[in-house]
């Protein structure tokens, strides 16, 4: 069940990568406790250190926050989340789009597929 | 606190005229897990013989917490060699208790249960186990002792991709937060990940001492990928 990591970019930057998205898919609530370091690195699998760091690094983002004997916990800030939320859906669709773009469709093409699709989710 | 290890203008000779060992100079701290890598004839096993106290330094100096390999060292370095020392004869059970007699550091309980998961009867006998699950056997003794430097020669190259998984999740729940790690293997890819620090040697010279993380950041590409281009054959 170890997460699933690219090779080339720094583990780190993964770790934190990947526990945002937990907290904003909602896999963690506002306010929840974060498993131990330990807890995380052996679900990783990776070393504890590494994910201290991604850990120490979200906490300066102010996404988790630390109560000094409790442990870790997410932020209750939901503006915060919102427009993490926000920022990760733009990832997505920039992605998209460029990917439309170099298939050599255009927007108005675009928008036909992706209504397309829509109204094919809602029959599901 | 001071280093776990420190090598200070370390060579060995063989008294053929090779060094196997040139000048090196080595720390590290302690609460990391590091990789010891180098293409074969590198000195990795010899250094590791060094630090164990096998091999007398033609050069230089090493300290463990602060004392040259000896009895006092014995006591905190849990060390697994590259080759097998088991009595074929003994059961896995007579083994627990020979280590239990001679190391005050090893956990019954830790072995006993490690064992189970990995299911390998108490009463087998050794010589009766397959090659894989004997070097299992071994890794679960040299993991089993609450050492402040554990050191890997090879510990993963003889056991299939699920042991290894339960080795390298065994090595991560198990090792005290301020033990050290050292572990050599060639099996780069399957370890990168739980590790804070790659060395590498070459012609027994370290030629890299960097986080994992730093080779990442500065080459934009993994450990094992910089190892396959620094020693390209």
């Amino acid at each position: 069940m170890t997460w699933n990591l690219d090779n080339n970019m720094p583990i780190y930057l993964q770790l934190m990568d990947r526990i945002q998205r937990d907290i904003i898919s909602g896999r963690y609530g506002p306010g929840d406790k974060l498993p131990s370091v330990r807890e995380l690195a052996v679900e990783a699998a990776v070393n504890p250190n590494t994910m201290q760091k991604a850990l120490s690094e979200l906490e300066r983002r102010g996404l988790v926050y630390s109560q000094r004997t409790s442990g870790r916990f997410i932020t209750e800030d939901e503006e915060l989340l919102k427009e993490l939320k926000r920022e990760q859906a733009a990832g997505y669709l920039a992605e998209f789009m460029a990917n439309m773009h170099n298939l050599g469709l255009k927007d108005e093409e675009i928008r036909a597929l992706f209504e397309e699709a829509m109204e094919g989710e809602k029959e599901e | 606190m001071r280093p776990i290890l420190e090598c200070y203008g370390l060579a060995k000779t063989y008294g053929n005229g090779h060094w196997a060992l040139g000048n090196l100079n080595l720390s590290l701290e302690r609460g990391q897990i590091i990789g010891l890598l180098g293409p074969n004839g590198s000195g990795k096993t010899t250094l590791i013989k060094l630090i164990n106290d096998l091999l007398v330094p033609t050069e230089g100096t090493i300290h463990i917490d602060g004392n040259p390999p000896g009895k006092e060292t014995k006591k905190i370095v849990s060390y697994l060699p590259e080759r097998t020392y088991l009595t074929p004869s003994w059961k896995v059970s007579d083994l627990i208790t020979y280590f239990e007699d001679f190391y005050e550091d090893f956990r019954r309980d830790r072995a006993e249960q490690m064992m189970e998961a990995l299911g390998i009867g108490l009463h087998a006998r050794l010589r009766t186990l397959s090659k894989g699950t004997r070097e299992k056997v071994q890794l679960v003794m040299v993991m089993s002792r609450k050492a402040q430097l554990y050191i890997l020669d090879e510990p993963i190259g003889g056991v299939d991709p699920a042991a290894r998984d339960y080795i390298l999740n065994t090595i991560l729940t198990n090792y005290d937060e301020n033990a050290t790690i050292l572990i050599s293997t060639h099996l780069i890819s399957d370890i990168e990940n739980i590790l804070d620090r790659v060395i590498f040697l070459q012609n027994g010279q370290v030629v890299l001492n960097a986080s994992v993380d730093e080779v990442r950041m500065q080459q934009k590409k993994s450990v094992d990928m910089l190892f396959r281009e620094v020693f390209r054959c």
